[in-house]
């Protein structure tokens, strides 16, 4: 056990590769970040944990823009995960200029899941610590949703939960009948569930990143816009019977 | 009189498809359509020549100007697309096809001489067609190319109707080659036509004497 976990270029005798395992257990220190495709979209949630007041409202992003119609959540080490995100940028962008239109969104995972996996051979590299949930929205394929680990593999979701609660995320996830929701309904719902799996006890403050794409942003990704952000966080709130400053009644609804 | 080369004049001309090409859509396909004559000069190195190139199963595309040229971009392409599908999962699109063979044509527009309008089908947008002349990128209903083309832009444009069937298009297509090959001195030969939609691509071949004649053959 002891000499086996050195570096990403060995095998345990029982077949695992710990170094890329140690890299997994980076993923769940880190805060909750979700990600659900509904009939006419996706939408992620990411519980963004504020550590000091000092911090300016909105710094330290989790969900990041990797092309005009792919948004990428993330959860893990910050710093790992942007430089990715750079990555996946890139092969976006190349693809755009080899082929004339919109990478697809499997071939983007693929191909960022390959890079993430190149980096779990060798000794000199360490595994990247972060997982990546990306998701999309074209007329032709629809809404599309892929989750990257650190392992270097990619699954195509219709929700998934990444970092510390997503055991707890993904049970209140697999409640929601995902397929027959809007955008609409499901960031509501998204809200509600970064809310429920927040610990109040082991952390305290945190801000809710909300971001969607889907018919109702025309497929160009986005965070979600203030007002709509605030009346999910509303219907958060309100689901709980030992929330803070229930204010019961839904205000009345938002003209788009 | 003394020749002052001992050497054929086609040894040393550029041999060019001179050519004339035509693509068209139409609902739920294209039609494409070449002569076959390639030319060194005066001389006629190849009367039987396929200027339309598979690209992928249900792209195509036909070439024009130097033969070299556009058959080493035909090839390219057709390399790059063959990755592509496989690593993406799925028949390419028209315009991935289109867009490789302008990114190629377009970098090397200095030293290349060759034009290749690119039709096809896909699933997103049914039949198409690309211009890809000097490194630009254009879809259109229709498209004509080559040295043949000139003589019947006036012919296209006043027979071209929104619409046509597929068949129509086939009549379109042999008909406009038939009176470029009569005029232009660097087309002839026979026609060949490539018909793509959702279940392929169909090739036919029309000999010289079965092409439909008009005033003066």
């Amino acid at each position: 056990m002891t000499s086996y976990d050195l570096s990403a270029s060995t095998f345990s005798p029982d077949g695992r590769v710990f170094q890329v395992e140690y890299a997994m257990k980076a993923v769940e220190n880190s805060s909750t970040a979700i990600g659900i495709r509904c009939k006419d979209g996706v939408v992620f949630g990411v519980e963004k944990l504020v550590l000091s007041k000092l911090y300016e409202q909105g710094s330290n992003k989790r969900i990041f823009n990797v092309d005009r119609h792919v948004g990428m959540a993330v959860a893990g080490l910050l710093a790992d995960a942007r430089s990715l995100s750079e990555v996946a940028r890139e092969e976006a962008s190349n693809f755009r200029s080899n082929y004339g239109h919109n990478i697809p969104l499997k071939y983007l995972s693929e191909r960022v899941a390959m890079y993430v996996h190149a980096y779990t051979l060798y000794s000199a590299v360490r595994p990247f610590g972060c997982s990546f949930i990306f998701g999309s929205y074209d007329q032709d394929d629809g809404p599309q949703l892929y989750m990257v680990d650190p392992s270097g593999i990619s699954f195509g979701y219709w929700g998934c939960a990444i970092g510390k609660a997503k055991q707890a995320a993904k049970t209140e996830i697999e409640k929601l009948q995902m397929k027959d929701m809007t955008c609409r309904e499901l960031v509501k719902e998204v809200a509600k569930i970064i809310y429920i799996v927040h610990d109040e006890v082991k952390d305290k403050a945190f801000e809710l990143e909300l971001s969607w794409v889907g018919e109702v942003t025309n497929g160009k990704h986005e965070l979600v816009p203030k007002d709509i952000r605030v009346e999910a966080e509303k219907y958060a709130k309100a689901s709980f019977p030992s929330s803070v400053a229930g204010e019961e009644g839904n205000c009345s609804g938002i003209s788009t | 009189m003394l020749e002052e080369s001992s050497e054929p004049g086609w040894l040393s001309e550029e041999v060019k498809t001179g050519t004339t090409i035509i693509a068209i859509e139409f609902d739920g396909g294209v039609v494409l359509g070449s002569d076959s004559r390639v030319s060194a000069g005066e001389t006629v190195v190849n009367r039987v020549m396929n200027k339309l190139s598979l690209l992928h199963d249900k792209i195509y595309c036909a070439l024009s100007g130097s033969a070299a040229d556009a058959q080493t971009i035909a090839e390219m392409v057709n390399y790059q697309l063959d990755v592509h599908s496989i690593e993406v999962g799925e028949d390419p699109q028209v315009r991935s096809a289109a867009t490789l063979v302008k990114n190629i044509s377009y970098k090397y527009k200095e030293e290349l001489s060759a034009h290749l309008i690119v039709a096809g089908w896909d699933k997103r947008g049914g039949g198409q067609v690309y211009v890809t002349l000097n490194g630009l990128l254009s879809r259109q209903p229709f498209a004509v190319g080559g040295s043949g083309s000139s003589y019947v832009y006036g012919f296209v444009d006043a027979e071209y109707r929104k619409a046509m069937s597929k068949e129509d298009c086939q009549q379109f297509v042999v008909n406009t080659l038939s009176l470029a090959m009569s005029r232009d001195g660097s087309s002839g030969g026979v026609a060949y036509l490539v018909t793509i939609d959702e279940k392929g691509a169909e090739e036919k071949c029309i000999l010289g004497n079965e092409l439909p004649t008009f005033y003066d053959q």
